[in-house]
This record gives structure tokens, sequence and C-alpha cells, in this order.
């Protein structure tokens, strides 16, 4: 088991260091850069001296393997570089940020699997065969819909229609239901659908109809059978949502004029800024490694039968 | 003579039904597909031939007719300029289908010679390239795909570069599981011991036998580029103003949301209506190759 996690660390390690360094090619080495975008307006009236002297006062004119090993030096001891645009330490507008986007994330997670849950056990103890198809083709729509314009629909029906949510300065539980919800759906159809197809996996199982047999009810049966084993394919698609998670926050919060990573990420678009996009994809990237490397090590503590396999592996 | 002795040089008995027999394939029609297919017609008709769809233009308006609602001469409403909604959707069709296209190209194309050279090269070029798909898997989608935008710039194609790149990941994990599955079967077996090169068998044998799923991914995809090249566009980095491309449609349409609520609405729909109707024939496809 030592052997294995440390194995399983170090893979994760690559993969971030191999992220970082394809965002450094993406995004530092190709042409068209924030700083000529910035100091070469004509409106400025700096000499090609001057934009020079910029330019090398924050290492851009040094060669392509140095900008590299110093990037990936500063990354490591927790620089993340200056915004150009804003003039301010990358990390310090991640700082600011990340609090919001992270709530708004963490809470649109835990309302995608509340739905997901929701709609995997009503499909099940739906009494008419038309009642479950309806809700088991729910995922589907969910999953087809444009997060942007969920958001905007939601706004439409429950701001403007029912004038439920104030639009301007809602208290800040109200002002969350909303974004919460736009992120969730989406998120919450892929989620539902493992869920429905390993459940209706375990539902074929002879266990089950021992238990069935026994006079178990079929809610018993969810709840103490088939809770468990559908688990381990739904932390799956969790951790490979996670990115979807993350893309989903940028845009609703977008929607809803939201300050957070989203606003960050599209002025760090608008401005050519490779230096804050870079340092957010490679957050992103290391938060994804992170997540799925916990779901990794949790299987065993899920399911005791791939304890053995990985004790015969390691 | 008996049937059991004729077993060895007849075809197992599929035969009795006299070949290709309609009846199933009519059992097999559903609605719900036949609909799917419609509507992707329906939206490759309206980028081929707009004209046949709508009179009207899809960037020039009629000042007097602004912000109609739905119904009567324009029936989905007009916008702020009075540029009739139905014609910039219809319009707007050509950017969401050429840009999807790209994308799935860009996707297929890069996404499976990876898959196809990390599964049948295997050993150590196999280890490397599903490194490298980790690690495109591990940034989000929609981050990828705005990494590239800074570079390339603006526009439908751009954007469409920059989704068809996001999706290289999935294509190259899905087709090289395909390849090592292909690999195994006996007829590969077979062609390499009657003598087949290596890029022959690949290109008879591995290739049209691993292109089912890989076809039903190319579907799925292809809804979900048109998704996400609506999203670009509802965020300014796809085509610029007036062009009427459906996610721009939508951010032009959020600044009137308070009055008109079918500037928003109704782009939005027809991007959940195609968007189904691609996953639907996606799964039809992967069922069919199972």
């Amino acid at each position: 088991m030592p052997s294995y996690l440390a194995g399983r660390i170090g893979q994760a390690l690559l993969v971030l260091w191999a992220a970082f360094t394809l965002s450094f090619i993406l995004l530092q080495a190709l042409p068209g850069d924030a700083l000529l975008i910035k100091y070469q307006n004509p409106d400025m009236g700096l000499s090609p001296e001057q934009i020079a002297e910029i330019r090398a006062s924050y290492g851009a004119d040094q060669s392509l393997v140095l900008q590299y090993l110093h990037t990936l030096g500063n990354f490591l001891t927790g620089n993340l570089g200056y915004s150009v645009s804003a003039s301010v330490p990358v990390l310090d507008q991640l700082a600011t940020n990340l609090p919001a986007t992270a709530r708004l994330a963490g809470l649109g997670f835990a309302a995608a699997v509340l739905l997901a849950v929701g709609i995997a056990v009503l499909a099940n103890l739906a009494r008419f065969a038309w009642l479950r198809t309806a809700i088991a083709s729910l995922p589907s729509l969910f999953i087809s819909v444009p997060v942007f314009w969920l958001g905007i629909v939601l706004i439409q029906v429950f701001s403007f229609r029912l004038k439920l949510i104030p639009v301007i300065n809602p208290p800040e539980w109200q002002g969350l239901i909303l974004p919460v919800l736009t992120l969730a759906i989406p998120i919450s159809a892929p989620l539902a659908q493992v869920l429905l197809r390993s459940m209706d996996d375990v539902l074929t199982q002879p266990f089950i109809s021992v238990a069935r047999a026994r006079g178990a009810s079929l809610p018993w049966i969810l709840w103490h059978h088939v809770a468990r084993n559908a688990l381990l394919p739904t932390l799956t698609i969790a951790g490979i949502l996670f990115g979807e998670l993350i893309g989903g926050a940028v845009v609703t919060e977008t929607v809803f004029g939201r300050s957070g990573l989203g606003q960050l990420t599209q002025q760090a678009v608008d401005n050519q800024d490779a230096s804050v996009l870079q340092a957010i994809v490679v957050l992103a990237a290391a938060v994804f490694v992170v997540v799925n490397l916990i779901i990794d090590l949790i299987y065993p503590l899920v399911d005791p039968r791939l304890k053995k396999s990985l004790g015969a592996n390691a | 003579m008996s049937a059991s002795t004729t077993t060895l040089d007849s075809p197992p008995p599929v035969v009795e039904s006299g070949g290709r027999d309609v009846r199933p394939l009519l059992s097999r029609l559903q609605p719900g597909l036949l609909i799917a297919w419609l509507v992707v017609a329906v939206v490759l008709l309206w980028t081929v031939l707009p004209g046949w769809f709508t009179q009207y233009s899809g960037t020039a308006g009629m000042a007097r007719e602004k912000l109609l609602p739905p119904g009567g001469v324009h029936l989905l409403g007009t916008d702020e300029l009075g540029r009739d909604l139905l014609a910039r959707i219809i319009h707007g069709s050509a950017q969401s289908v050429t840009g999807a296209f790209v994308a799935v190209a860009v996707g297929l194309l890069l996404g499976t010679l990876l898959g196809l050279l990390a599964g049948s090269l295997g050993g150590r070029v196999d280890a490397v390239l599903m490194r490298g798909v980790d690690v495109l898997l591990s940034i989000p989608g929609l981050l990828l795909s705005l990494s590239i935008i800074i570079i390339l710039g603006f526009g439908t194609v751009n954007a469409a570069i920059a989704v068809g790149v996001g999706s290289v990941a999935g294509f190259a994990r899905l087709s090289r599981s395909e390849v090592m599955r292909v690999r195994r079967s006996d007829y590969v077996e077979a062609a390499f011991g009657s003598g087949g090169t290596f890029s022959k068998v690949l290109w008879r044998h591995v290739l049209p036998n691993s292109a089912g799923p890989v076809l039903a991914l190319a579907a799925l995809q292809f809804g979900t580029a048109i998704m996400a090249i609506s999203t670009l566009g509802f965020l300014g980095y796809g085509a610029p103003p007036p062009t009427p491309e459906w996610g721009l449609l939508i951010a032009e349409g959020r600044k009137y949301i308070a009055t008109s609520w079918w500037l928003t609405t109704f782009p939005g729909a027809v991007v959940v209506v195609v968007v189904l109707a691609a996953n639907r024939i996606s799964r039809s496809i992967r069922k069919g190759s199972s």
C-alpha cells in the first residue's frame, strides 16, 4: 500500500508538472503578449527602448528556456507572476477571487449530488412505467442545456416573471440560489445517468432477489445494498466532472455578474494577460489532480474488495 | 441431404429470412430517432439554403419594427434593430454548424491519430502519449479552449479549433481502447499470420472495426461542440457582431431580458434541440455498433 501511494502521488505530480509545461508553451512561449498590447499603444508615446526596458523588467527578453525555468521556480515558491493589465501580483488576484468561486462551486456540486440522487431514487421508486421513463430521461435533457442560457432562463422565470428573487442587490443567500441551480443542473445529469445505470446493475444481482424474498422493501434495499454498490462508479464520474464544474462556475459568474475566478478569467482573455490565465489553468489542474488522487485513495475504503487487488499489484 | 451436413459450407441460419429483411428495420424505427435526424437535416438545410426558410435578412433590420413580440409576420419576433429573430437564427446556423464540423474534425483527426499510435505501437510510446492525454484531461475544457483562443485570437473558426482541441483527449482514449480490443481479436492475428504488414492490417482491419464507437463519440461531440461554441460566442470570443451567431444572439438579447423574453429564449431553445438530437443519434450509433 505505501508503495502504491507513493507511486500514485508521483504520477499526480508528474501530470501537474506536465500541465504547467503545456500551459507555459501555450500561453507564454507563443507570440502575442499582453506587454506589447499594453505598452505599444501609441497614446502612451513610449519609445522602442523604453518598451524593451519594460520587457526586461518583466523578464520577457530572456531566452524561452530561461523564462521557463524562471517561471517554474517562481511557481514552486508561490510566486505566480504579475498581471500585466492590472499591475498587481497574480497571487493576490487569485486570493481575492478564489473564495467566492470555491463557495459557488462547492454549493453547486452539493446541489448536483442531491439532484442526481433525487432523480435516481425517484425513478426507481416510481410506480408507473411512464413516470419512471419521464424521470429517467431528465438527465439527457439537462445535459443538453448550455449553462449560460440556463442561467438567463432562470433569471427570467424567477426574477422577472415570478418576481421571487430581486434582480438588483438580492440578499446574499437569495443571490446564490439561481447561480447554484444553474451550475448544478448540467453537472447533475452525468451523475444521475451513472447512478441510474449502476443501480440497475445492482438491482439485477442475485443477492437483491434474496433480500426481496426475505421481505425487504424497495427503499430499504436501495439504502442498504444499492447505495453502497453504486457509490464507486459515481465517485469516478464525480472526479471527471470536476473540470466541468470549474468551467461552469466561470460561465455562471459571468451570467450573474458575480465577482470571482470567472470574471478574472474573462478579463485575462480580453487583455491577453497570459500569466493570469496560466495561473488559473495550473490552479484548476492542481485541484483536478488532487481531487482525483483523493478519490483514488478513497476507493479501497468504500469497497474493501479493492484492497486485495491493490495489495496484489503492489 | 439433412441440415446438419450442410453446416460447414453454409452461413448461419439468418439466411432463412431471405437476406436483408425490411421488417426488422421498420420495427426498429423509433419516432425519437426519426425526429432527431429530421432536426439535424433541417439545421443542415438552414446552413446551405437559408433563403428557402426565411425571406428576411440575418443582418439588416427595419427600425420601425423593433422589439416586436413573436407572432404575425415575424414568427419569433424582432430584436432592438428590427431584425427578424427567426431569420437571424436560421442564418446563424452556418456559424454553429461549420464550427461544430471544424471542432469535431480537429478532435477526431488528432485524437484518433494519437489513439491509433498509442494503441498499436504500445510500450513506451503508449505510456508517453497516454500521460499526455491525462494532462489534457486535467485542464478544464473551457480553460483549455480559452488558452487557445488567447493565442489564435477571437472568431468562430478559432473558437471551433479551441473546442476541438478540448475533445482530443476523449477521442484518443476511446480509439486507443478500441484498437487494443480489435488487436487482440483472432482475425487481426490471422491477417498478420497470412503476411499482412503493420500499416495494411491497421488500415484494413483495425480502423474499420473500431470505427463504430468512435463515430458515436463524434456525433456526441457534434452536439457538445455546438454548445461549447455558443458558450464562447456568448462570452464574446466567437464571431463579432453583427454576425448572427447563436451564442452572440443570446448575449445581445440579454440586454432586453426584462421586456423581450423571446430574444434569449428562442436561440437557446434551438441549441438545446440540436444538442438533444445529436445525443440521440449518437446513442443509436453506439447501440448499433455494439
